[in-house]
């Protein structure tokens, strides 16, 4: 994907876009993410529709305590990308595969959190189709649960990429970029959690 | 087909289409040929429901026949030929014209393309499993309780979008990232602001077109809620969903069309462009205000009636950059040294018949006339306006435009022309009855009408067969003189923009010297622009 504009950039030939000073996969990685934020909008938009004008006594099964501790647990991934991060950027090899395994046991934690909580509810009797509080909510936490899924399947290759000595200190955009994906698929959540848990 | 481009450029011939490749200009030509294709099913599609209507009572096609025709005739058309032919403008013309090498994402731009053909065939495979026949608005509840083939365009669909989302990620960031020097935002040519415009609002409205369609698809598969009206769940919520995306869609419909006839009207006045900025920042504008007025087409769904005023007002307002857009290209032709060639024509056809389209959409925005006019054939002929008599005659400037920088070789110019006057006379021979046809109170979408409109529709039947017939002129046209036409020279049209200084076709990575732009793209008669343009590649080609 970059070579394009590597080769050109050695050229001298795009001036006027280098001094954007942004990379084009780090905007790229924005414009994207942009588009998923109206995604996530439509799916949220559906679900307060159904939880203001058909509201559900089925929502106080959930367990905001337990959800709660899962959202800390996904939130300290997010600090491990931070740290990640930084690590890379001081040189530090090590540090960043760390951070990364953090990251990826993080988000699986999140994930088996969240398996647990769905046997739960289907234990009480809702399911997808057992009403519309049922369906918006599984829907909802389900597509945010698979964009955890391929966060971490993303960063997987990512931390396959730093044992074979793919980042440097000079070198780290890979993990970057991860990075911008990880804390929005975090914020996404804290936005749920919100809308969904605590309101 | 093979002949020319692989005499002059680099590459493995015609067979190089079919491959993963990813050069910008043949993914754009594989965008073009596949939409077209697309174009012929879905006007086919159109020609068959046509029939159905010349006469009233059932003729040959019984009423789910109908539907699934209609459906699919506008799906295809929609979704398989005006978005994505517009994105293979967009490929082809965009790196050339900032002076770049290609797009900023190469991969991702051959995956977008690619995602195209599947996406059309489970489209046009639910023929065979009982089709969508919910129309291309697929309003629920009719659209969960259809056969399993509106599951497959739903799926179809999902794709299409997803396709175009990865072209406006790469559109928007190669012009943010990928310019030549000198080639600043206010020199951009037209074309590229309208890609711009259409990109940005691809990213803010198709996501939430796939978040409606995966509950449309969870509520047929996974026995979801969401639309099922008896267990409480709410069709309007759809309604919302799916005009949040597809009002935008008329403008990613349209504001490309507009960025090609930007770039013809100045070239054959040969005058600047009047009011380049004002163009510019009114497809930026359009852009906005298109996210802001989707509800109007639901005044008669049974929203809340304090919504309605705002709707109205907001609709209004887009005729407000969509007018200075109308004058800027008026006073552009005006006094000019105008040349009548083909794309000039498809350029005035363009103007005149998305005239009509847009102010009829204003008659449409106000509340009191679309109640009563809500659901007739006003409102196909008012669409069929914009995207027929404006988009595609707009596509069809631009495939004659820029034929010889694709091909390297000349179009026909006379039989160019017959294109365009059957074309010009079949959109309005098969649109304008449909304006009386809706006053009268035809209902849309309906195989039967009653006899009194009879006249009318056959009036449109046979603009629809002479439309179908139009093609013709122009598949032979395009097909042998991409074989056999004369050489095209590097800039036939005397061009300023900077795809006409390089080669026709380009070369391999489009430019034998890194473009150096210092004058704006549309200078003409003003000596620095013309020497501007002429320095920036210096004398390639012939």
């Amino acid at each position: 994907m970059r070579e394009a504009t590597r080769s050109a950039d050695e050229a001298g030939m795009f001036a006027a876009g280098v001094r954007l000073g942004l990379d084009h996969l780090k905007l790229g990685m924005w414009l994207f993410l942009a588009s998923e934020v109206m995604f996530f909008g439509g799916l949220i938009s559906a679900f307060m529709h159904f939880k203001v004008n058909n509201p559900s006594p089925e929502s106080s099964l959930l367990d905001v305590v337990l959800v709660g501790l899962n959202t800390f647990v996904l939130l300290t991934s997010s600090l491990t990308v931070v740290l990640g991060l930084a690590a890379i950027q001081r040189g530090d090899r090590r540090g960043l595969i760390g951070y990364l395994t953090a990251t990826i046991l993080l988000g699986t934690a999140f994930l088996v959190g969240q398996g647990n909580e769905f046997a739960t509810l289907y234990r009480h009797g809702i399911t997808l189709s057992s009403s519309l509080f049922g369906s918006s909510f599984f829907t909802l936490t389900g597509f945010h649960g698979l964009h955890v899924l391929v966060g971490i399947c993303w960063a997987l290759s990512t931390l396959v990429k730093a044992l074979r000595a793919g980042y440097s200190q000079g070198s780290y955009l890979g993990v970057e970029v991860f990075g911008l994906y990880w804390h929005f698929v975090d914020i996404v959540w804290i936005i749920l959690f919100t809308l969904i848990y605590l309101i | 087909m093979s002949m020319s481009t692989e005499a002059v450029s680099p590459g493995r011939g015609w067979r190089r289409y079919f491959t993963w490749n990813t050069d910008h200009k043949v993914i754009g030509v594989q965008y073009l040929v596949t939409t077209f294709c697309f174009f012929l099913i879905g006007g086919l599609l159109a020609m068959l429901v046509r029939a159905e209507l010349a006469q009233p009572g059932p003729d040959f096609l019984n009423g789910t026949e109908f539907n699934r025709f209609l459906t699919n005739h506008g799906s295809v058309m929609l979704f398989l030929w005006i978005i994505p032919v517009l994105a293979g403008f967009g490929n082809y013309l965009v790196p050339l014209m900032i002076g770049a090498r290609d797009m900023a994402f190469p991969n991702m731009n051959a995956l977008s393309f690619w995602l195209i053909p599947p996406a059309g065939l489970i489209m046009l495979a639910s023929f065979f499993v009982g089709a969508a026949e919910a129309g291309w608005t697929a309003y629920a509840p009719l659209s969960i309780q259809t056969p399993v083939g509106q599951t497959l365009w739903a799926v179809s669909v999902i794709i299409l979008g997803t396709s175009s989302l990865l072209g406006a990620v790469n559109f928007v960031t190669t012009v943010f990232t990928m310019r030549a020097e000198g080639m600043t935002f206010w020199r951009l040519p037209l074309f590229v602001w309208g890609m711009l415009a259409t990109s940005l609002l691809v990213l803010l409205a198709t996501p939430v077109l796939t978040a409606g369609l995966v509950l449309i698809a969870m509520d047929r598969m996974a026995g979801t809620l969401f639309f099922s009206a008896s267990n409480g769940g709410d069709p309007i919520l759809w309604q919302n969903m799916f005009w949040f995306y597809s009002h935008p869609a008329v403008y990613i419909m349209v504001l490309p069309a507009m960025g090609i006839v930007s770039e013809v009207y100045p070239v054959f006045s040969r005058k600047p462009i009047f009011g380049y900025k004002a163009i510019a920042m009114s497809s930026m504008a359009i852009s906005i205000l298109g996210l802001t007025v989707w509800a109007h087409h639901m005044f008669t769904s049974g929203m809340d009636p304090r919504l309605r005023i705002p709707y109205m007002i907001s609709s209004m307002i887009i005729a407000v950059p969509t007018g200075i857009k109308i004058f800027s290209w008026l006073a552009t032709i005006w006094d000019g040294k105008i040349r009548f060639t083909t794309p000039m024509l498809f350029a005035l056809g363009f103007i005149s018949m998305f005239l009509i389209g847009g102010i009829t959409g204003i008659f449409l925005a106000a509340i009191p006339i679309d109640v009563h006019v809500h659901d007739t054939y006003f409102v196909v002929a008012h669409l069929h306006f914009v995207l027929f008599g404006g988009s595609v005659s707009a596509v069809y400037a631009g495939l004659y435009y820029w034929f010889p920088k694709i091909t390297g070789r000349m179009y026909d110019e006379r039989l160019g022309k017959v294109h365009f006057v059957a074309n010009f006379v079949g959109t309005n021979l098969t649109y304008l009855p449909m304006f009386l046809a809706g006053l009268l109170g035809m209902p849309r979408r309906v195989s039967d009408y009653s006899p009194e409109f009879t006249t009318l529709n056959l009036l449109a039947t046979l603009g629809a067969f002479l439309l179908g017939t139009s093609a013709l002129p122009f598949i032979y046209n395009a097909v042998v003189s991409w074989v056999s036409g004369p050489k095209a020279a590097a800039n036939p049209w005397r061009a300023l923009t900077l795809e006409w200084q390089t080669d026709s076709p380009p070369p391999a990575e489009n430019f034998h010297q890194p473009p150096v732009v210092n004058s704006g793209p549309y200078d003409y008669g003003q000596p620095m622009g013309v020497s501007g343009q002429a320095q920036a590649v210096p004398a390639v080609g012939d």
